[in-house]
């Protein structure tokens, strides 16, 4: 256990150095919220809220957080995708070392990425007026959850890093099912809003619940119930995907 | 412990392709092994499961005296591994590739550095150690992932055609190094698509092709059955082939091909002759474009061992 915690840290080092000598793979976490956050309050802001632009920024923040670190976990599945087609896996592979590192290490990595993604989001939300109702160690505690649930969901995204044939074909499956999941739900609209049918989906989704819980602790109102379903789906997440990915891993050949 | 390397009945299926339908492969400790083949011929996939990256579907192997399917860890400890493409991280620097490696082999800081610094020195990247890989040239590059590979000081080094793309004068230097390796005392399986790769740096040379060993022998041995050198001349002037034919012939006292497109081939016994033909056609007053003495290519090899051309497959299943 302490070998894999000593190789992680020393991959998840290497990972860092790549993302400070290759910003633009900082695209995702930065400039997408940005340009979420403005699109969605100057776009949407109007028609959705009956012309309170700022009403309607104080609803979306918690949500743009939510999916932005949602995707923000495709770009892991890519990395490691690319590391395999490139054979800087067979190398780590050669090596004797804790069999889960590299994987456990670019997720530990992804921690900076998701942490740097809070602070643009709510910055840029605060730039435009976006002012939580609640004080700072709600919110501290919103982006400790929105960041530990990226960890757990970006176990998916190692998965199909690891099966998927090309870092094309990850980002290509991760995309198509990170839209319906971040987009059919209470993201951008009050989940009332959807048909009965997507109502029903949307209680299953977790990341209802998690923006369910991100609002309650960005701008007030109950938060244990959606707390716990998403702690709960985190659990899952990682029941589910870390034993899949670490297989897919050793048979990868 | 006679054999650093020893495999036995090895077989790996991709699907409908036989990569390897039963290889033997053996090499003593503190020797050179050379598996020639084409591509496709199965050498990569029998470097994977020596190198633990891949399970045989069916025989033995062992490595530095560990069952790589039992013990794939025990093996691990024991081997470097340099594949055919490159295999560094392009966005750290040289210095900072070879570093990572010596920590994930738990050296600690300062011994990962000084080893770090010693292969920098050792592989003449000292220059550009501190610049990232990717602004590495092929040769550079080559030359760090093979220092990547001996961080630990492997006892047994895998190389999967460590030379494949590089030019002559880079392969003479990559040569140097499994020299230097083997005065070392380590172990060296080389696969190689060149002959005079495999002649010049191999105790005993492996042929295989589609999956299969179709020839073991020392250098000189498989030299014996498929011909040794060849010098080819071409005079700059056609009219004076024939001329330029019986000198050649005379002095390899062999016949000589007719010639093709304006050469003569003659198949010769030593390097020494090639001197001697120097000066003989000089002597004549003959100008030529081309004078050369070589070993046979792999298809002629491959022609002679099979009785038919290899057919150069798609590069080999590496996925």
């Amino acid at each position: 256990m302490i070998r894999l915690a000593r190789h992680s840290l020393a991959l998840a080092q290497r990972n860092l150095i790549g993302v400070v000598r290759n910003p633009e793979a900082l695209i995702d976490v930065t400039l997408q919220p940005i340009i979420f956050i403005a699109l969605f309050t100057f776009v949407f802001g109007g028609a959705i809220a009956h012309g309170s632009q700022h009403d309607y920024l104080q609803f979306l923040l918690p949500g743009i957080l939510a999916q932005t670190i949602a995707f923000g976990g495709v770009a892991i599945g890519v990395n490691l995708n690319t590391d395999i087609e490139k054979g800087v896996f067979d190398r780590f592979r050669s090596l004797p070392i804790a069999r889960a590192a590299p994987l456990v290490g670019a997720v530990l990595g992804d921690v900076v990425r998701y942490v740097l993604l809070c602070v643009v989001t709510i910055g840029f939300g605060m730039v435009l007026g976006f002012r939580a109702g609640t004080g700072l160690l709600e919110v501290l505690a919103a982006c400790a959850l929105a960041i530990s649930f990226a960890l757990c969901l970006c176990w998916a995204s190692v998965f199909v890093g690891m099966i998927a044939r090309t870092p094309g074909a990850v980002q290509g499956i991760l995309v198509l099912a990170l839209f319906p999941l971040t987009f059919g739900t209470s993201t951008f609209v009050p989940a009332s809003t959807l048909p009965d049918w997507l109502q029903t989906v949307t209680k299953l989704n977790p990341l209802t619940h998690l923006v369910g819980a991100l609002r309650g602790l960005m701008l007030g109102g109950p938060v244990g119930n959606d707390v716990l379903w998403t702690l709960g789906w985190m659990g899952v997440l990682l029941a589910v995907f870390v034993p899949l990915a670490l297989r897919a891993y050793r048979r990868r050949a | 412990m006679d054999y650093a390397i020893e495999a036995r009945g090895l077989r790996k299926r991709f699907g409908d392709t036989h990569a390897l339908d039963g290889v033997d492969l053996a090499a003593r400790t503190g020797s050179v092994l050379g598996v020639l083949g084409p591509n496709g011929a199965g050498k990569t996939t029998a470097v994977r499961i020596l190198a633990t990256l891949l399970q045989a579907d069916a025989g033995t192997a062992f490595v530095a005296g560990r069952d790589v399917a039992a013990e794939p860890g025990r093996v691990r400890e024991a081997i470097g591994l340099t594949g055919q493409y490159a295999a560094v991280d392009e966005l750290l620097t040289g210095r900072q590739n070879l570093v990572l490696i010596g920590r994930l082999l738990d050296l600690g800081g300062r011994a990962a550095r000084r080893r770090a610094q010693e292969l920098l020195e050792w592989f003449d990247l000292l220059d550009a150690a501190d610049r990232p890989a990717k602004t590495y040239s092929g040769g550079m590059r080559r030359r760090l992932d093979l220092a990547a590979s001996l961080v630990g000081r492997p006892a047994v080094v895998f190389l999967d055609e460590p030379t494949t793309g590089l030019d002559p004068t880079k392969r003479e230097e990559m040569w140097g190094v499994v020299r230097a390796l083997v005065r070392d005392g380590s172990t060296v399986l080389l696969t190689t698509q060149y002959l005079d790769e495999a002649d010049a740096l191999a105790d005993e040379i492996t042929v295989i092709d589609h999956g299969r060993v179709i020839a073991h022998d020392t250098p000189d041995g498989l030299k014996r059955v498929v011909g040794g050198q060849t010098l080819t001349v071409r005079p700059a002037d056609p009219s004076r082939l024939a001329e330029t034919s019986a000198i050649v012939g005379e002095l390899a006292r062999a016949p000589v091909d007719s010639p093709t497109r304006g050469t003569i081939s003659v198949p010769v016994a030593g390097d020494e002759l090639l001197a001697e033909a120097v000066t003989r056609i000089a002597d004549a007053g003959i100008a030529v474009t081309e004078l050369s003495l070589r070993l046979p290519s792999l298809d002629e090899v491959f022609f002679t061992l099979t009785g038919r051309p290899t057919a150069n497959e798609p590069e080999e299943v590496l996925a």
